[in-house]
């Protein structure tokens, strides 16, 4: 599998360490059941079968944290992104 | 290389040699015996040319087994290949290329090959049906391990792997290309051509150490040429195209994911010196290569599959286009009274080109009724008999065949004495590469036989591969598929053609002949007979999937490559399914068995990853020699002195050097991380439990981090070394995933803080200064490059400064509760550095100590480290609850407070001493109230860290034991059954020397 890491180019898999669920938002800490929606963001992670947006890191070489959309089925990446954009929705604390 | 051959050594070579070389002849030993063959033979090919039948015993019954096929689908010529540290199991005699001096030998007989005791088995056969594991040794199950499982791994096996080391190197390497062309047989060879000569860097791999697949077993001509030698014209033209690489020995194994631009990831194997004896100097035995291709051309061609019929397993029973590999390729005829059996016009190639080789034939049995008149007025040339709507029901002969049963069109029985037999029962595309990454095979009723479904992207198949069996067909197929890949990857590409004769491909399945009384194979490495089928299927297990578990059928090293359709078929027919109804097994890499050497490559050993040395290494070699590994990095273990008598003796030596003077330890290998940027407090407050933003100028801080689930990650300390600077200290194994979890939460949890950070580990060398003379050291060291008097610089003091020209930096932290400082320097200086310090305390006596003294003072001060930092211990487990800061959030606040993790009852650190000060502590062992028996309920926790204390003069320990801290004083026992021990010990306050902390104000 390869990636392409938008500052690097196009890497291989090894470069990289997998974290999982890009969709992870850590929920407000001082929030109506905040230990209930912590235990929700770090246990309760999907798994789908299919495109799928997760986060890589890509440890050996930029260190940039990465979006990536891969289809879990077949590995295939259907696009990469950095984590850290100006296109974050707002109040992402 | 013996000056000439004795042709009565090679009773079996025919007139025309084919493609070896008969001018080279090699010599070479099967079971001990010697034997001369050729260069550009095979095995195989040698041993047959010599006469050799039997070259096995199958692995249930022991039965007598010759060579099948002529690549690498061979399931039976399976030998034991060299002898020694290079002795490999289970070569296929098939694929391995002859060399002077080869020893092979047969395997799976005892005592010799042609006395095989082991073939009582065959009359035994009742209790090795399909799923005589199961059945046979149930009970009682102590005898499973003692009795069974020894006396059927005796029976029933393959070769024996040898026990001594490797010692040969293997790599690893990696290719890029436009196109991949998988398999140079005349599809593969076009296609390469088509892409190569527009420009596109082409790699055309071939498992054979030959080009060109079947031309070269086949007669065919294509532009008034041989086979083999339009071979060679298109070899030589790649060869002049700078953009194609040619790997003959080389099989593309797997196919695995590709990527955002569709470049697709090969694995593949390149023997690189699997057929010489030794490999060449400075040259691997094999490479394995991961090919990155942005299109591929599956030209894998096809494997013929044989037929089921009583007998069909007997040495000399041979696939048709085996045979002819044999007679056209190597010149070599398996036998000397042939008669073909096929289903398909395939098979009557082998009696036509055994009849132009001057082989008899001696009848051609086809189990079709409408054989094409142009074939049959073609065989009347032969002298042959030729059956049709007939059938082979039986193969006779001890050792070898000697006779066949026909059954013909009118049912009657004839038998006819022959001494080789060649099967034809169509063939197999070889779409295992099509089906890597998810794909489905899909049925071709016109051929009998899955063609690739849905191709994975990016991938074209051409040729045979395709169920195009027909050299036309290929030729254009692969020409045009060729053709199409570099077009996709950006160039512009003509596909070439070529002209050949018109063949007819056609094929009527029979997957087995129903008549046949004895013994059918189906699967010939693991011994599967048609009745193994029957068998699963009346007892249910009839999916393809529990087929294959129940019977083993297509589980052998082989795959099934030339099994698994013949069983599917039986089982469709049995069960009245239709084969696509059926369906077939996946196929999953590797295609062929690759070696474990070749995918650790050059790891292994001390290589197995890299060695990582601190700037002041070198002073250590010069002073110890024992390492230990700390992570990649090594650390000095101790410094032993001559006449010590052990490493307890040199270690307890350290320790109150240390703290009676002074000490020096090389903390270069702990992680250190620059941060810089406005926020950086914020991003602090948010990583540590306690609060960083308060921390001044020229301060230093203890600090523990969470993950976000609740539990301690890591611990170190951060130093405001200036404005909107820090630099922290992380533990040495977790260094690298610190960093990781840093940038996560500068880059994805707050991308909006102004803050960067970058490893420094390698860029500093640290030393570590700690006793009640280090001050002194220091000063004498350091001169006026900085006032460290108490007042001005106190414990958690840091500063940096600039000494003898060199920026330095220093901190008063200390691990080992002495005053105590660490100094660091650029890394280029550290070997100085450590030199200068030595020289500046030789009047205090400094002494050098290694991990395990240091461990020892850490573990006198009740510290924590790695054996606490466990991945299970929260702050509170710790006894640093108290840190948490309420004034703020931090990561792994929220869920550090979940009901679980603050439980009283939880095991807490305590430290624990012998109450029999001579006794000895284990870390590992459990705590047990007194009495209690040792069982998981009565468990109260464990012992994580022990050490003998110079400063105590016992042993003590550090552990987390239930309620601990509301424990101090109480007495239970340490319990270790593996090591023995049943200790009984006091709980104390892990804090053991100095508990005021007095001595680190110094």
């Amino acid at each position: 599998m390869r990636i392409q890491c938008p500052f690097c180019g196009e890497r291989d898999l090894s470069e990289f360490a997998y974290l999982g669920d890009a969709s992870f938002t850590r929920p407000d800490p001082e929030g109506a059941e905040a230990q209930a929606r912590f235990f929700d963001a770090v246990y309760l992670r999907d798994n789908p079968a299919g495109p799928f947006e997760e986060l890589w890191y890509h440890g050996s070489g930029c260190r940039s944290w990465l979006r990536v959309r891969r289809n879990t089925r077949t590995h295939e990446i259907l696009g990469v992104e950095f984590a850290k954009s100006d296109s974050r929705p707002a109040g992402a604390s | 290389m013996s000056a000439s051959a004795n042709p009565a050594a090679q009773p079996n070579r025919l007139a025309a040699p084919g493609l070896v070389d008969r001018t080279r002849v090699l010599s070479f030993h099967f079971d001990g015996r010697n034997y001369t063959g050729f260069c550009g033979d095979t095995l195989a090919s040698a041993l047959l040319g010599a006469g050799v039948k039997l070259v096995g015993r199958s692995f249930k019954y022991h039965r007598p087994r010759g060579i099948l096929g002529a690549g690498s689908e061979e399931p039976n010529a399976l030998v034991e290949l060299r002898s020694g540290a290079r002795r490999e199991a289970n070569t296929r005699a098939t694929v391995a290329e002859l060399f002077d001096g080869l020893e092979a030998r047969s395997q799976n007989r005892w005592p010799s090959l042609e006395f095989d005791l082991g073939a009582i088995n065959s009359l035994l056969s009742p209790i090795f049906v399909a799923g005589f594991y199961y059945k046979t040794f149930m009970w009682p199950a102590a005898f499973w391990e003692k009795l069974y499982e020894p006396v059927i791994r005796r029976a029933a096996g393959l070769g024996k792997a040898t026990h001594a080391a490797d010692p040969d190197e293997y790599e690893k390497a990696h290719a890029f290309c436009d196109v991949l062309i998988v398999g140079a047989g005349p599809a593969g060879l076009a296609a390469a051509l088509a892409a190569g000569r527009c420009g596109a860097r082409v790699v055309l791999c071939d498992e054979d150490f030959v080009l060109g697949g079947r031309l070269n077993g086949d007669r065919h001509e294509i532009d008034d040429k041989s086979g083999p030698d339009w071979v060679k014209t298109v070899e030589a033209e790649l060869r002049s195209l700078p953009e194609v690489r040619i790997m003959p020995r080389t099989t593309v194994f797997g196919a695995y994911d590709d990527g955002l631009t569709g470049t697709r990831t090969f694995g593949a194997l390149e023997r690189v010196c699997d057929h010489l004896a030794v490999p060449l100097p400075h040259q691997p035995r094999q490479r394995l290569w991961k090919i990155m291709a942005r299109r591929v051309v599956l030209t894998a061609g096809a494997v013929e599959r044989p037929i089921v019929f009583g007998g069909n397993d007997r040495p000399g029973v041979m696939l048709a286009s085996a045979v002819r590999t044999y007679v056209n390729r190597f010149g070599v005829a398996p036998g000397r009274r042939i008669a073909v059996f096929t289903s398909g016009d395939d098979g009557w190639k082998t009696a036509f080109d055994l009849d132009a080789a001057g082989v008899a034939v001696e009848a051609v049995i086809d189990a079709r009724s409408d054989v094409s008149p142009a074939l049959l007025e073609r065989a009347r040339r032969l002298q042959s008999r030729i059956f049709t709507a007939a059938q082979v029901v039986d193969a006779r002969g001890s050792r070898g065949l000697d006779r066949i049963v026909i059954r013909d069109g009118e049912g009657r029985i004839e038998r006819l004495s022959v001494d080789a037999l060649a099967v034809s029962g169509g063939w197999n595309p070889s779409v295992a590469l099509s089906t890597h990454v998810g794909g489905r095979a899909q049925w071709a009723p016109s051929i009998s036989a899955f063609i690739p479904g849905d191709l994975p992207r990016g991938m074209s198949v051409a040729g045979a591969a395709g169920g195009s069996f027909a050299l036309g067909d290929a030729l254009r197929e692969g020409a045009a598929a060729g053709a199409a890949a570099a077009a996709a990857a950006g160039f512009n590409a003509e596909p070439p053609r070529w002209r050949t004769a018109a063949e007819s491909v056609g094929i009527t399945p029979l997957w087995n002949v129903a008549e046949s009384k004895s013994k059918a194979f189906v699967d010939f490495q693991h011994d599967v007979t048609r009745e193994d089928i029957a068998l699963a299927a009346r007892e249910g297990f009839r999916s393809v999937e529990l087929l294959k578990r129940y019977t083993t059928l297509g589980m052998a090293t082989d795959q099934g490559k030339i099994s698994n359709l013949n069983g599917h078929a039986i089982m469709a027919a049995l069960t009245e399914r239709s084969i696509p109804d059926v369906g077939t097994t996946t196929s999953r890499p590797p295609y062929t068995p690759v070696a474990i050497g070749a995918f650790a490559g050059h790891h292994r050993g001390k290589d197995f990853k890299p060695t990582r040395l601190t700037a002041g290494h070198r002073w250590a070699r010069e002073h110890s020699d024992v390492f230990v590994e700390a992570g990649q990095w090594l650390r000095a273990q101790w410094f032993a002195e001559p006449g010590e008598s052990g490493w307890l003796a040199t270690v307890t030596r350290e320790v109150k050097a240390v703290r009676a003077g002074v000490g020096v330890c090389d903390v270069s290998t702990l992680g250190k991380i620059d941060i810089q940027g406005a926020d950086a407090p914020a991003l602090l407050d948010r990583v540590y439990i306690n609060l960083f933003s308060t921390l001044s100028v020229g301060r230093v801080r203890y600090g523990l981090m969470l993950r976000e689930d609740g539990f301690v990650m890591d611990d170190g300390t951060t130093a405001h070394l200036a404005p909107h600077h820090y630099v922290m200290s992380t533990t040495t194994a977790n260094a690298a995933k610190v960093m990781q979890h840093l940038e996560h939460a500068r880059q994805v949890l707050w991308p909006d803080l102004d803050v960067h950070m970058v490893s420094v580990t390698e860029q500093w060398a640290q030393y570590a200064i700690a006793g009640p003379a280090s001050r002194r050291l220091l000063e004498r060291l350091l001169g006026d490059a900085i006032d460290i008097s108490n007042s001005a610089f106190p414990y958690l003091a840091c500063a940096q400064f600039s000494w003898r020209g060199i920026p330095a930096r220093l901190f008063r932290i200390s691990f080992s509760g002495e005053m105590a400082y660490e100094l660091a320097v650029p890394a280029r200086y550290g070997d100085a550095a450590i030199r200068a310090i030595m020289e500046a305390g030789r009047d205090f006596g400094v002494v050098p100590y290694g991990t395990e003294a240091l461990g020892v003072m850490r573990i006198e001060k009740g510290h924590v480290a790695g054996n606490e930092l466990n991945g299970t211990t929260n702050a509170a487990d710790l006894g640093l609850g108290r840190m948490l800061s309420k004034k703020k959030d931090c990561i792994g606040r929220v869920l550090a407070a979940r009901p679980g993790l603050t439980d009283p009852d939880r095991p807490a650190l305590v430290g624990v001493k012998p109450v029999d000060a001579s006794a000895r502590l284990y870390a590992g062992a459990h705590f047990l109230d007194p009495g209690a028996d040792a069982t998981l309920d009565n468990d109260q926790g464990f012992i994580t860290s022990v050490a003998f204390s110079p400063m105590l003069g016992t042993w003590i320990g550090l552990g987390l034991l239930a309620r601990g801290p509301q424990r101090h004083g109480e007495k239970i026992r340490a319990h270790s059954p593996v090591r023995g021990g049943d200790v009984e010990v006091e709980v104390v306050s892990p804090l053991f020397f100095d508990p005021e902390g007095t001595r680190l104000h110094g």
